[in-house]
């Protein structure tokens, strides 16, 4: 039997229906239609759902919907602000950091997540935080340079 | 406008932003899964329990009593398909194959074979009737050693098939399915005039392209016989075609409208989801969508070939190659049809040498039917033939990039295949390479270098553009390829570039299967080359019909009109102000009407590229595990129209190929089960992995293509995997004797190596 579950979905708050074997990458795509978390494998294994659970990095097809009632979900629809791109955005566009685009959610959701912890990563803390992201298109170069590159850009900005 | 140096160009040549970028960094894009309509519903597919056997019976009442079960499909669903290989997009197609891999027919020929498929309003309840479908199986003795499915008393997939060779067909039937052979000289004289000769065999295993996005498609039919489909695919008018096929319909009862497309690398030149979608909508009455889970893409989509691989090479003391031989044997998976002869083109291509001796066979074997993977068949006899010429070098003491600049191909060189090279850059990458600062870098203790050289030909194929003039004077420029990794950046760059106007009063789109002239597929490397080549076109067509208006208006002869940076100019003299496209565009209705412009073309002149890869690793001497320490890549892309996005491909291709020679492989037990059907288990290269890939663009211009493109996306893939092997057998000390010769390179092949040469 459906489940009602209250949430907030990028500081609105959404209520939706869903049944208890339903993930929350499969809630906010199938009932939500916010399909910018996309999903690659359903198995934890890829990081293009990447979305922030309360403040935590999580895969959300690894999270059930129900288990979400009262908690507060932070999608990839939520990161630019009123026509104005996030620097990782900004900077994954200018060092052409994507081919397909379809792991760039969840990198750029995840990037913001260690950047948010750590303002100054080194390169192998980029590399060795983004390992829960599969990209088969760039082999990483460019995005991790334009991960860099945005610390360095919120840095001056903070 | 060929060998204009790049500092003529205005836009192509700058690292402009992406058109789609905004949309793909906000989650906006929607891609094959993205897609929703009112009253759809959602098909699954019933996959084969089994490697091999033959389908007694397929009882599906049960399952079609469920409520919420809307309809079901079986190959009895599908038309009569005839044997038979016919011309197809980027090859050969045989439909009936084709078919029964789409839903299969008498027998299953591999694990995960689509049987049968449900719709119904949920997937929970499609899923659940999937159990209800009862099919009644005579298990039969799966095929899945290469070398074993070749013997006589094989048990045989296809009992009517026998082996296609250059004498005819053969009368016994066979799991090889194909064999072939391209020569040239004598290579018995070759070798007997050689200092020195080295042979030996490489193997690699099935592979897959791991694109992150799997299969989907959302499908309606209507009463009049009309199916739009909405998909993520590398051509959707190869989706269309082979729809329309399949089917047995006509192709203009059947519209195509692209989705952003989640990587392809050659795995989305084929269809599996689509007609057993439009079955089950046309039973249903009602939209379906489908999409694969990881599981299926794994087990029934791809994969790459596996293949074994023994060249023979021999040489002068001076390091004169002067005999190549190659036997190479690819495997096709359950339905012929594996990329042989790409495999043979390009195997001894960047050499001179004037006796060759390539042999291919095709063997079926019960896998999933392969599809093309990037450079197909390509990285497979590269590893075999620049390991065995790494080999050489080391025989011979001399540099393996001096021994290849000594034997590489330049303008004129004749291929095995036929046609003799225009200009190419091999030799420039090649000497890029020797004086880059990381082939002289030391080396430290456990550590090795690879390198490796890599031919991929290209193709040019059949594109169209429009161009349409807003009222505004902006440029929607149209093309009809799926952009699978910046097209749409590329097309604009051309378009500002030819019209001679900004890049921000172009708009490029991709078109849907009824709103611009007929594509071939996104692969062969030749979207930039050949769909660029039909913007071009379109844009010159434009500015003629621009000079002609503006004549017009400036009511003087058209001669005297030229078109200089977006502006039609007259001669200074007469004193006419110049019109600017803006102006032309307000003035259209005036002057004729709303400005178009629409060109196709069959484009030939396809530029080969080739890729040169420097590699250092380390290996872990307690454990066997290999670290990729340092990567230089270096390709010839004609002219970069974007380097970045060159840069792109060839770091993506590296990084691809790095996988496939250390992680990489199916895994099946011994009924042809795949055993890591997950991206945890079949592990492609990470993030932490991996250090930077520095690259290096050589541009050649090639002579086939206005401004100079050849294609980039497949060459980067090709000398990877020799570059890896080479230095992990550098690494723990082999010499000239490699020991690893089979791939993946994984952690327990070469600590044993590595043990044995230590004694």
């Amino acid at each position: 039997m459906a489940t009602h579950v209250k949430t907030t979905i990028n500081n609105e708050a959404v209520e939706f229906l869903c049944e208890p074997h339903e993930s929350l990458s499969s809630v906010l795509r199938e009932r939500l239609h916010l399909t910018g978390t996309k999903e690659g494998c359903t198995t934890g294994d890829c990081g293009a759902c990447s979305v922030m659970l309360d403040d935590r990095l999580v895969c959300s097809c690894l999270v059930l919907g129900v288990e979400t009632e009262g908690m507060s979900i932070d999608t990839v629809e939520g990161v630019a602000k009123a026509d104005k791109l996030h620097p990782i955005q900004e900077k994954l566009l200018e060092h052409a950091a994507l081919q397909c685009g379809i792991c760039t959610p969840g990198i750029v959701v995840s990037a913001k997540a260690l950047l948010e912890k750590k303002a100054d990563p080194t390169e192998e803390e980029v590399r060795f935080w983004l390992a829960g992201n599969l990209c088969r298109c760039t082999g990483y170069d460019k995005i991790i340079r334009a991960v860099l590159d945005a610390a360095s850009v919120l840095r001056e900005e903070a | 406008m060929s060998g204009q140096t790049s500092s003529e160009y205005k836009y192509i040549g700058t690292r402009s932003i992406r058109p789609d970028g905004a949309d793909k960094v906000t989650g906006r894009a929607n891609y094959g899964a993205d897609f929703f309509l009112p009253g759809m519903v959602h098909g699954k597919i019933l996959r084969s329990p089994l490697a091999h056997a033959k389908i007694l019976s397929i009882d599906v009442s049960a399952a079609l009593a469920m409520p919420g079960v809307l309809s079901i499909a079986t190959s009895e669903d599908l038309p009569d398909m005839n044997a038979g290989t016919e011309s197809a997009g980027e090859g050969e197609v045989d439909f009936y194959d084709f078919s029964c891999n789409v839903l299969a027919r008498e027998k299953v020929l591999y694990h995960g074979q689509a049987v049968a498929a449900v719709a119904a309003t949920s997937e929970a309840i499609a899923r659940s009737a999937l159990d209800k479908i009862v099919v009644d199986y005579e298990e039969l003795t799966p095929v899945l050693d290469l070398l074993g499915a070749q013997k006589s008393d094989s048990p045989l997939l296809h009992k009517n098939q026998t082996t296609e060779g250059p004498k005819g067909k053969g009368k016994t039937p066979s799991n090889i399915a194909k064999q072939m052979m391209l020569a040239r000289g004598n290579v018995d004289e070759g070798f007997s005039e050689a200092d020195v000769v080295v042979e030996k065999t490489f193997i690699s295993p099935i592979v897959h392209q791991g694109y992150i996005e799997p299969h989907a498609c959302v499908v309606r039919t209507n009463e009049s016989n009309q199916i739009d489909v909405w998909c993520s695919s590398q051509g959707h008018f190869m989706v269309r075609s082979f729809m329309a096929r399949l089917l047995a319909m006509d192709v203009s009862n059947i519209k195509v409208t692209p989705l952003e497309i989640g990587g392809g690398f050659g795995g989305k030149t084929v269809i599996y989801l689509e007609p057993v979608a439009a079955i089950l909508s046309r039973k249903a009455g009602r939209p379906v969508k489908m999409v694969m889970d990881r599981e299926e893409v794994f087990r029934a989509t791809g994969p790459g070939s596996s293949s074994i691989v023994k060249v023979k090479v021999g040489a002068k003391s001076d390091g004169r190659i002067v005999a190549m031989e190659a036997d190479i044997t690819l495997n096709a998976g359950a339905f012929k049809g594996s990329p042989m002869m790409p495999s043979m083109m390009c195997v001894f291509t960047p050499y001179t040498c004037p006796n060759m001796k390539v042999t291919g066979k095709d063997v079926v074997t019960n896998t999933p039917k392969v599809a093309a993977y990037r450079a197909p068949g390509a990285p497979q006899s590269h590893l075999a033939a620049e390991c065995v010429v790494n080999e050489i070098a080391k025989r011979l003491n001399i540099d393996p990039i001096d021994l290849r600049l000594l034997n590489a191909v330049d303008e004129g060189s004749p291929t095995i295949y036929g046609p003799k090279f225009k200009a190419i850059g091999l030799k420039a990458a090649l000497t890029e390479a020797r004086s880059h600062p990381h082939y002289a870098s030391a080396l430290s203790d456990n550590q090795g270098r690879g390198v490796a050289c890599g031919f991929w030909f290209n193709v040019g194929l059949q594109s169209s553009a429009t161009i349409n003039i807003t009222e505004s004077g902006k440029a929607v420029v149209i093309t009809g390829n799926p952009d699978i990794g910046g097209s749409r950046a590329s097309m604009a760059l051309m378009a500002a570039e030819s019209l001679g106007i900004p890049l921000d009063q172009i708009k490029p789109i991709i078109g849907d299967t009824e709103s611009v002239g007929y594509n071939d597929v996104t692969g062969g490397s030749r979207t930039t080359f050949a769909s660029g080549g039909a913007v071009i076109k379109a844009a010159e067509n434009l500015i003629q019909d621009l000079k002609r208006r503006a004549a017009k208006l400036m009511d003087i002869d058209v001669e005297l009109v030229q078109w200089i940076d977006g502006q039609a100019v007259a001669p200074a003299d007469l004193d006419k102000k110049p019109l600017s496209l803006a102006r032309l565009a307000r003035k259209a209705g005036a002057t004729g009407g709303p400005l178009t412009a629409t060109a196709t073309q069959t484009a030939r002149g396809a530029g080969p590229s080739f890729a040169v890869n420097i590699i250092d690793v380390e290996v872990d001497k307690e454990t066997g595990s290999v670290d990729v320490k340092r990567v230089t890549v270096l390709q010839d892309a004609g002219k970069a129209i974007h380097p970045s996005y060159v840069e792109g491909q060839m770091q993506g291709g590296a990084v691809q190929g790095i996988g496939w020679a250390l992680n990489e492989e199916f895994v099946y037990n011994e009924k042809g089960v795949m055993e890591n059907p997950g991206f945890l288990d079949y592990r492609i290269p990470l993030a932490s992995d991996l250090p930077m890939i520095d690259t290096v663009i050589i541009e050649v211009p090639n002579p086939g293509h206005p401004y100079g493109v050849r294609g980039v996306g497949e060459a980067p893939i090709c000398p990877p995997m020799a570059a890896v092997t080479s230095a992990v057998n550098d690494a723990i000390g082999c010499g000239a004797d490699f020991q690893l010769t089979e791939l993946p390179l994984s952690p327990v092949k070469v600590l044993d190596a590595a043990e044995k040469l230590m004694g």
